[in-house]
C-alpha cells in the first residue's frame, strides 16, 4: 500500500492552499488527489474577475487565481494525481482511489484533508412543478458549457435563484448574445453579493424579482416558457400574481451543498446546519487526523477565505503528523453556541491550549439584519462588540478570537456568538 | 446639488457609497471604507469603466481545451462592453497559450488589449 503523511482529497482552491501551507509547515510528504484533468477545481470555469483581492491584493480571474496556487504546488514538488476518483476513506485513513492508468489502489494516510468542495442544489431538490423538458440547467453547468465547452445552452433565459453563480451567468450569457429576461428569487433578499447585483444585473438592465418563484415549466421536448408568481411570507405563491415568460432555458442558482459523501461514508460527524463536518479549532473533524476546509466544510462567498481557511487546515494537519499522529483526547474544549442571528459557527469547539494566537470564527446570519452589533460572550463577559450596518445570509461574517481572551477566562464553559440591538 | 447612491464593486464588501455632485463635479464621497471605494465612486459618476472577461476559441490544444479564457488588460468604458464582446466573437488562437499573452490587441479601438487568463498547452 502507498503511504503518505498527508493525503488531500480534491485539488481545487482548498486542496491547493492546504497542500502549500502543510508543506511550508514542514510536512513534505503530501499527495493531492483530483478527479478532474487539471488542478484548480471550479475556479477554471469562473472566468470572471474579482478573485484574490485579499490574498494577492489584486483582482484576478478564477483561472489566474487557480494558476497562482497550482504554481506554488508545482514549485514545491508536491505530488498530485489527476483524473483520479476517491471511492472511499476508512476510519483509520486508508484512502481507496481509482484512475485509468493504475486502476484501483489504496493509500495509507497519516492525516487526511477533506477538500471536496460543494455541489449545486438540483431541480429535484427544489420541488418545481411542470414538465421535465431539456433546457433546465444548474447555473454552474451552464457556466461550464459556455466557458469551457464553448457553446450556448440557450437564447432566452430565465434564472431562478439569485446566488452568485446565477448572477454571474446572467451577465455572461448576455455578453454572449442571449436575452436574460429576469432573475427570480424566492427570498425577500438576494442570495448573492451586492457587487454582483450591480455589475451583473443593473449594468445590463436585467430585473431582479424578490419573493418570486417558478410555478410552472412548459414545453415537452424543450422549455418553451415558464410562469413566475409572487410568494407570501410563507413562500406560498399568491394567486393572481402569475406572469408568463416565453423562454427556452431555465437556469437554477438555488444554493450550494457541501459534498460530503466520502465524509459520511467514513463516519465523520456532520453539522446539520452547514451540511459540512463539525470541526474544532484545528479544523479537525470528529475523526482524529481528518481535517476539512473550504466549501466541503461550509459554503464560502470568497475564494480568498477558502484559501485562508484551507491553509489553517494544512498547518494543523502538518502539526498532527509532526506530533506522531496523536491528538490529545482529554484536552479541554469550549463549545461555541449561536443566538439571535448567527445560524452556525465554524469551528464548533475551541481547545484554548491548541488554538493559534488569533483564531477566525466564521458564521452566517439567518435573515437580513440592519444596524446590529455582532457580539461574542465568554460566559457573561462580552469580549467582542462590533457594529455592522447590514448583515445578510448571502454574506459570511467573521470574528477573530485571541489567545489572550481565553487566558483572561480560565474556567470558560461556553462561548456565545450573537447579534444585539444598536 | 445632486446626490447619487452607489454600491462599490471594488471588493465583495459592497460598501454603500453616497456621492455628492455639483454641476457634474464630485464634491463629496461618503460611506466607503477604503481608498478604492473613493476612486470607484468618483469614476462611476463621471466615467464608469469595467473589466470585461470572456473566452475565445483555441485550436490544437494537447489538453483537449476548446476555449481559453481572457480579459481586458485594463478597464474599458462601460458603454463599450458590448463592442468588446462582439469583437471577441469568432476570434481563434492556436495553442500553446500562456497567461498574459495578447489575444486581441486594441480591442474594438479601446486602446486596451485582451489577454489570456489561462495557460493552455
Amino acid at each position: 500500500m502507498l503511504q503518505y503523511d498527508i493525503v488531500i482529497i480534491g485539488g481545487g482552491p482548498a486542496g491547493l492552499a492546504a497542500a502549500v501551507a502543510a508543506y511550508d509547515a514542514g510536512s513534505t510528504n503530501i499527495l493531492i488527489l483530483e478527479r478532474d484533468v487539471q488542478l484548480g477545481g471550479i475556479l477554471n470555469q469562473c472566468i470572471h474577475n474579482g478573485f484574490g483581492l485579499h490574498t494577492f491584493k489584486e483582482e484576478l480571474t478564477g483561472p489566474e487565481y487557480a494558476a497562482r496556487f497550482a504554481d506554488q504546488v508545482k514549485e514545491r514538488g508536491i505530488e498530485y494525481r489527476l483524473s483520479t476518483m476517491v471511492m472511499d476513506i476508512s476510519k483509520d485513513r486508508v484512502v481507496t482511489a481509482m484512475n485509468r492508468t493504475e486502476g484501483m489502489f489504496q493509500i495509507q494516510a497519516g492525516a487526511v484533508i477533506l477538500a471536496m468542495g460543494c455541489r449545486e442544489r438540483a431541480r429535484g431538490a427544489l420541488n418545481i412543478p411542470g414538465y421535465r423538458p431539456a433546457g433546465i440547467y444548474s447555473a454552474g453547468t451552464a457556466q461550464r458549457l459556455v466557458n469551457c465547452e464553448g457553446f450556448m445552452p440557450g437564447r432566452r433565459v430565465v434564472i431562478l435563484g439569485s446566488g452568485d453563480i446565477g448572477l454571474i451567468m446572467a451577465r455572461r450569457m448576455t455578453l454572449e448574445g442571449a436575452k436574460v429576461l429576469v432573475v427570480a428569487e424566492l427570498m425577500p433578499y438576494s442570495g448573492g453579493l451586492k457587487r454582483n447585483i450591480v455589475q451583473c444585473l443593473d449594468d445590463f438592465g436585467i430585473p431582479l424579482k424578490l419573493s418570486h418563484t417558478v410555478v410552472d415549466i412548459e414545453g415537452k421536448e424543450r422549455v418553451t416558457g415558464i410562469t413566475l408568481a409572487e410568494v407570501d411570507s410563507h413562500n406560498k405563491p399568491i394567486p393572481g400574481t402569475e406572469e408568463h415568460y416565453d423562454c427556452d432555458t431555465l437556469l437554477l442558482s438555488c444554493g450550494l451543498i457541501p459534498e460530503n459523501e466520502l465524509s459520511r461514508g467514513m463516519g465523520v460527524e456532520l453539522n446539520p446546519v452547514t451540511n459540512g463536518p463539525a470541526v474544532n479549532e484545528s479544523l479537525e473533524t470528529s475523526i482524529p487526523g481528518v481535517f476539512a476546509a473550504g466549501n466541503v466544510l461550509h459554503v464560502h462567498d470568497l475564494v480568498d477565505y477558502v484559501s485562508e481557511e484551507a491553509a489553517a487546515a494544512g498547518r494543523a494537519a502538518a502539526a498532527y503528523v509532526a506530533a506522531g499522529g496523536k491528538s490529545d483526547a482529554d484536552v479541554r474544549r469550549v463549545p461555541l453556541v449561536c443566538s439571535d442571528g448567527p445560524r452556525y459557527t465554524v469551528p464548533c469547539t475551541i481547545a484554548p491550549d491548541q488554538m493559534p494566537e488569533k483564531l477566525t470564527v466564521r458564521f452566517r446570519v439567518g435573515s437580513v439584519m440592519k444596524d446590529r452589533y455582532v457580539s461574542v460572550y465568554f460566559g457573561s463577559d462580552r469580549v467582542i462588540h462590533r457594529k455592522r450596518p447590514v448583515m445578510a445570509p448571502g454574506e459570511m461574517e467573521q470574528v477573530i478570537l485571541t489567545r489572550k481572551m481565553f487566558e483572561d477566562h480560565p474556567d470558560l464553559a461556553e462561548i456565545r456568538v450573537c447579534t444585539e440591538e444598536a | 446639488m445632486e446626490v447619487r447612491n452607489l454600491i462599490c464593486i471594488g471588493c465583495p464588501l459592497g460598501c454603500p457609497i453616497e456621492v455628492s455632485m455639483e454641476e457634474g463635479k464630485v464634491t463629496a464621497v461618503k460611506g466607503n471604507t477604503c481608498p478604492r471605494g473613493d476612486a470607484y465612486a468618483r469614476k462611476e459618476v463621471t466615467n464608469p469603466t469595467r473589466i470585461v472577461t470572456s473566452t475565445v476559441r483555441v485550436s490544437g490544444s494537447q489538453d483537449g481545451a476548446v476555449t481559453v479564457p481572457c480579459k481586458t488588460a485594463q478597464d474599458i468604458p462601460k458603454d463599450r462592453i458590448f463592442d468588446v464582446a462582439r469583437a471577441l466573437k469568432g476570434v481563434a488562437v492556436a495553442a500553446p497559450v500562456s497567461i498574459g499573452d495578447v489575444v486581441v490587441s486594441n480591442v474594438a479601438g479601446t486602446g486596451v488589449d485582451v489577454i489570456a487568463t489561462k495557460s493552455v498547452k
